[in-house]
């Protein structure tokens, strides 16, 4: 949306002082912005009653607004502006009367030769976004605005529209309501980038705003790319666009990142442009230049009103907004003594499974067994009492069964959607090992492997994974590893 | 009126009881065009068995005992800028030449639901963009009363069906003076109500927020009805004013005693001498019926032109921009869609209406905002404040409509500012967004018709309506 | 800033690119001292004192108008398709889409 030629008004950057803790690519800073167009979950487009359904057959969700039939005039749906201000809540924006403005520009996916945006009084502004690990990104805006159909290329290469005969227009997508998501570019590397949407579409997930599907295409990002030396003015920045999931997003700005720090090493000047993503050979070539930018024209869309929601309405929705994404990791973190971004809790919160791990230890289980239960074993979401695996946490942590046997009891109670654990434990002759019992076993191991033993207490600790092992051979696993590494230790320093 | 030619009121009065056939009604209305329609060319497209089917429907209807609605049997003519359904809607532009819609404006539903009978398409400057009918792409539409002469414009098609009896009433659309200017030139009444009044959808939009739909009728009492019918919230339109309005038809009962009428002394000059006097024998006859007159001042009034001038053509070049040959309509064929975009519409829209595009598109151009667009609306605000203050002294304010009666054909075309100049009176109303009216009161030079225009503060119609009654009272 | 009172024929060139108007030479020339005078006209307003005046963007001043999320059935493809100027496979068909923002 933001064009070269009108920026968005307000999001001019100037770079700061060093302070020594950038990160570098070869003394350079990377800079990245994101803009994330998201797809809202509504029944219908944000201007008229056709349906928004991805998926169904071409042109069958047109009307006169859809296809900027002469005559026709857009009314604003009023779920999708409820939507678009739970994300803005979600990300901790100032929600404020705002405005329509028409961004015209003609392209044959675009049935008026406008499309009806926010430009100078969006309706979600100043806001964050935390990521996992503490940082914080800015959220400059999250504005409404329509999308535009879809053109298929026929005759070029691979579908693209260079060396094409002709395209087809679907008009299904034109008009179906998007919230973009302006980030501050105060993303330093690729990973963050990735943490960012990842963070994201789990924000869009929660609070229902949107399905984010990158494949799909109701979730796209673009981002804005440039490099610069600490305590130096920031570079000139690329737009890269055509990014069509996480994982490329990471692999595009390393690229371009790469792209320009090269220029730059090599005497050349960075070019302000839009560059485009290539999967297929991995590179960002360039889509269009500054001088090529078309002059948007914008002005206030006459056809549409002031929207200005109410305090009543704002409220009402900060109130209804459920536990996102990072408190939950926080909570659950708080639970089981895990790290909140460690991977553990992130892939727990993520599968939704932090309610029963949490359930869990409410039927009396230990929270942080739970959660390596859960994230070991519950890959899908798995129906089982959460009493009787806050059971079989009991049997581990008093020392009844070890954690190998734990996890076999484990596997049988997710196959059999639950299960006694004590009985299971009883049925497959596991109990615990007498301690003399087990010490017996370690010292006949030490004495079999006498050349491994001298290497161990000459301080080579690597030995020791083979001496464990050998001992829970000799247990038939009935050993606790954990007892074992104890004993071995213990032996050597006595 | 007389029974030879009957008004609206009394056709849907006749109808409803019986007394009338809406067949016969139709009927005459169809000699008159067979007479002579190829000499006025009022139209772009005659519907004459559409006509006679919707007229015998009308009549079976009443016939069972049902009430078609308030507008039973009375034949409408519509501009040719209004979306009907499966007929072509072509604005008088080669790019839209053949164009059906598939869905109707708003105001082709009420219509139809009051049962009226449309008769035909009504010619228009291409676009709505001008002030005599010479810009159509189909040929211009002829003054009735003197065929030499243009009718005005752009809604000069609907001007002239009704002052030739083509049709009852015709609807037009104004949004710089284009129903009552040309109401003016052929000596019938032309309604522009407040903005929002009446539904702009299924309007082929000029610009967005100036356009208004509104009726010429040869009665104010028809005008009345025709509003009532018509006006009222659209869901469809988000500048649709939400509140209902009262009756118009029944606000004309009352007379004028005690009504302040403005005079605005400070108007900018270039009026003709026979269009002011027209104009004093109105300020006199209000007076005889028990009107106040009061001065009042408008200093920002003379600005208006340009403001329009600035306003209207930036809309109109974002609202004409989906003309592209892509989904309907005319498309030249190029080797590929930027050359077809070009090639397209050099050759579908006429010289006025790509002269407007271009200013519009200057004016609206990075860099030049501020100096245009943006200072034309505050313009736009100095002229409502200056207007919102003349209406705390008076109620209705009384001006000229056009500067001259009806001019020949030919003598405005080589300077578009010429033809600007038509439309002096009439633009501020729609910069404000008032109600405003050409209420025909006698003849000026050749014999030829002169309007005087009543104009009224926002949602004024009842007002402004009791002062055009009393306009018409005073000549009968 | 004031009302320009020249537009060169370069710039009508840059607008009629713009607006996607092709405009033949004689056109342009025709048009550049068409828009040049009515600049010079509008210049008018250079004289008002606009510092503290609000712009008029909105004639009746309404706000917060909406539409419920139900689905309406719109327009036959069928209909709409015959009335393209060119369709193929249920869909709009273009020439080769070149030299444009996308």
């Amino acid at each position: 949306m933001t064009s070269i030629m009108n920026p968005t008004p307000g999001n001019v950057y100037t770079a700061g002082p060093a302070t020594g803790n950038e990160v570098l690519i070869d003394g350079y800073e990377l800079v990245v912005g994101l803009e994330v167009h998201v797809e809202l979950a509504t029944a219908t487009k944000l201007f008229s009653a056709s349906a928004n359904k991805f998926g169904d057959d071409p042109n069958t969700n047109i009307d006169p607004v859809t296809l900027g039939l002469p005559g026709a005039l857009p009314v604003l749906n009023r779920h999708a502006v409820e939507l678009a201000m739970r994300i803005g809540t979600a990300l901790n924006c100032t929600i404020q009367p705002c405005v329509f403005h028409r961004k015209n520009y003609f392209y044959p996916d675009m049935p008026k030769a406008y499309q009806i945006s926010q430009y100078d009084q969006p309706l979600n502004v100043n806001g964050w976004l935390d990521l996992p690990g503490g940082k914080r990104i800015g959220v400059e805006r999250a504005h409404l605005e329509e999308d535009t159909g879809k053109s298929t290329h026929f005759g070029g290469a691979g579908g693209r529209i260079h060396g094409s005969d002709y395209s087809l227009i679907d008009f299904n997508r034109a008009g179906v309501p998007l919230v973009e998501i302006v980030s501050r570019p105060d993303i330093r590397t690729p990973e963050e980038a990735r943490e960012y949407v990842s963070e994201l579409r789990a924000i869009l997930l929660a609070v229902g705003a949107s399905d984010a599907k990158m494949e799909e295409g109701s979730m796209r990002c673009d981002a804005n790319v440039s490099v610069h030396k600490p305590g130096e003015p920031y570079g000139t920045r690329c737009e890269i666009k055509n990014v069509n999931s996480i994982r490329s997003l990471g692999r595009a700005i390393e690229y371009e990142a790469r792209r320009q720090i090269d220029m730059i090493e090599a005497g050349e000047v960075v070019r302000q442009e839009t560059r485009h993503w290539d999967e297929n050979d991995s590179r960002t070539h360039t889509l269009r230049t500054k001088e090529d930018a078309d002059d948007y024209r914008y002005f206030l869309e006459p056809d549409l009103v002031p929207l200005a929601p109410s305090a009543e309405w704002i409220q009402a929705v900060a109130d209804a907004m459920p536990l996102l994404p990072s408190a939950r990791r926080t909570r659950l973190a708080a639970a089981t003594g895990a790290p909140a971004d460690g991977e553990a809790v992130m892939v727990v919160v993520e599968r939704g499974q932090d309610d029963y791990v949490l359930d869990v230890a409410a039927a009396g289980g230990d929270a942080a067994r739970a959660l390596i239960y859960v994230k070991e074993a519950f890959a899908e979401s798995v129906d089982v009492p959460a009493a009787d695996v806050a059971a079989l946490t009991e049997l581990e942590t008093s020392g009844a069964v070890t954690a190998t046997q734990a996890k076999t009891i484990l596997a049988e109670i997710v196959a059999n959607g639950g299960g006694d654990a004590a009985a299971i434990a009883k049925a497959k002759g596991f109990e615990a090992m007498d301690s003399g019992d087990l010490e017996a076993i370690v010292d006949q191991v030490i004495a079999a492997n006498a050349e491994a033993w001298t290497k161990y207490t000459g301080g080579d600790d690597k030995t020791m994974g083979f001496l464990v092992g050998a001992v829970m051979k000799a247990s038939k696993g009935k050993a606790d590893g954990k007892q074992v590494t104890a004993l071995l230790q213990s032996k050597r320093t006595a | 009126m007389s029974a030879e030619t009957p008004t609206a009121v009394e056709i849907a009065a006749g109808v409803r009881s019986g007394s009338l056939k809406a067949a016969d009604v139709l009927e005459r209305h169809l000699e008159r065009i067979a007479a002579r329609e190829g000499e006025v060319h009022a139209f772009n497209l005659v519907l004459a068995d559409e006509a006679r089917a919707a007229a015998a429907a009308i009549d079976d209807l009443v016939a069972a005992g049902n009430d078609p609605g308030p507008l039973a049997g009375v034949p409408i003519a519509l501009k040719d800028n209004m979306c009907t359904r499966g007929v072509p809607t072509t604005c008088s532009s080669k790019i839209l030449a053949g164009w059906k819609p598939p869905y109707n404006a708003t105001v082709v539903d009420r219509l139809g639901a009051a049962g009226a009978i449309t008769v035909g398409k009504t010619n228009l400057d291409e676009f709505a963009m001008g002030s005599s009918t010479e810009n159509s792409a189909f040929g211009p539409t002829r003054n009735p009363l003197d065929t030499s002469r243009v009718p005005g414009g752009s809604s000069g098609g609907s001007a002239a069906a009704v002052a030739a009896g083509f049709a009852s009433v015709s609807l037009g659309s104004d949004t710089g003076g284009s129903i009552r200017q040309p109401a003016a030139l052929c000596g019938v009444v032309g309604v522009k109500p407040t903005y929002g009044y009446v539904s702009r959808y299924g309007l082929v939009a000029f610009a967005s927020s100036l356009d208004q739909i509104g009726p010429f009728t040869t009665t104010v009492e028809d005008s009345a009805l025709l509003l009532d019918v018509i006006g009222g919230h659209d869901p469809m339109d988000s500048t649709s004013i939400p509140d209902s309005q009262p009756s118009l038809v029944e606000a004309i009962t009352h007379g004028v005693e005690g009504l302040r009428v403005g005079r605005i002394t400070d108007l900018p000059d270039g009026a003709d001498p026979d269009v002011a006097e027209r104009l004093e024998a109105a300020f006199d006859a209000l007076r005889d019926a028990g009107a106040t007159i009061v001065d009042v001042q408008v200093p920002a009034f003379g600005y208006g032109l340009t403001a329009y001038y600035l306003i209207a053509p930036s809309e109109a070049s974002s609202n004409l921009a989906r003309y592209d040959g892509v989904r309907y309509g005319l498309r030249v064929d190029a080797g590929d869609t930027n050359a077809m975009y070009g090639a397209t519409r050099a050759a579908g829209f006429g010289e006025e209406v790509q002269r407007r595009i271009m200013l519009g598109t200057y004016a609206l151009s990075a860099g030049y905002y501020d100096a245009y667009y943006g200072k034309a609306l505050k313009v736009r605000r100095l002229i409502a404040d200056d207007f919102d203050r003349a209406y705390t002294k008076a109620d209705v304010l009384l001006t000229p409509t056009a500067p001259t009666v009806a001019f020949p054909f030919g003598s405005k075309t080589d300077n578009p500012l010429a033809m600007y100049l038509c439309d002096t009176y009439t633009i501020p109303t729609n910069l404000a967004g008032h109600p405003g009216m050409s209420v025909p009161y006698g003849t000026g030079a050749d014999g030829l018709p002169v309007g005087v225009q009543v104009l009224a503060g926002t949602l004024g119609e009842p007002t402004m309506f009791r002062a055009a009654a009393a306009l018409e009272r005073s000549l009968a | 800033m004031g009302v320009s009172p020249r537009i060169t024929a370069a710039d009508v060139a840059k607008v009629a690119k713009l607006a996607r108007l092709d405009l033949a030479p004689e056109a342009i020339e025709r048009t550049t001292s068409q828009l040049a005078g009515m600049l010079e006209h509008f210049a008018d307003i250079d004289a008002l004192d606009l510092d503290a005046v609000e712009p008029m963007t909105q004639p009746y001043p309404l706000q917060n108008v909406f539409r419920e999320d139900v689905v309406v059935f719109g327009l036959d493809r069928d209909e709409v398709l015959a009335a393209a100027p060119a369709a193929e496979d249920g869909r709009f068909r273009v020439p080769p889409i070149l030299g444009l923002d996308g």
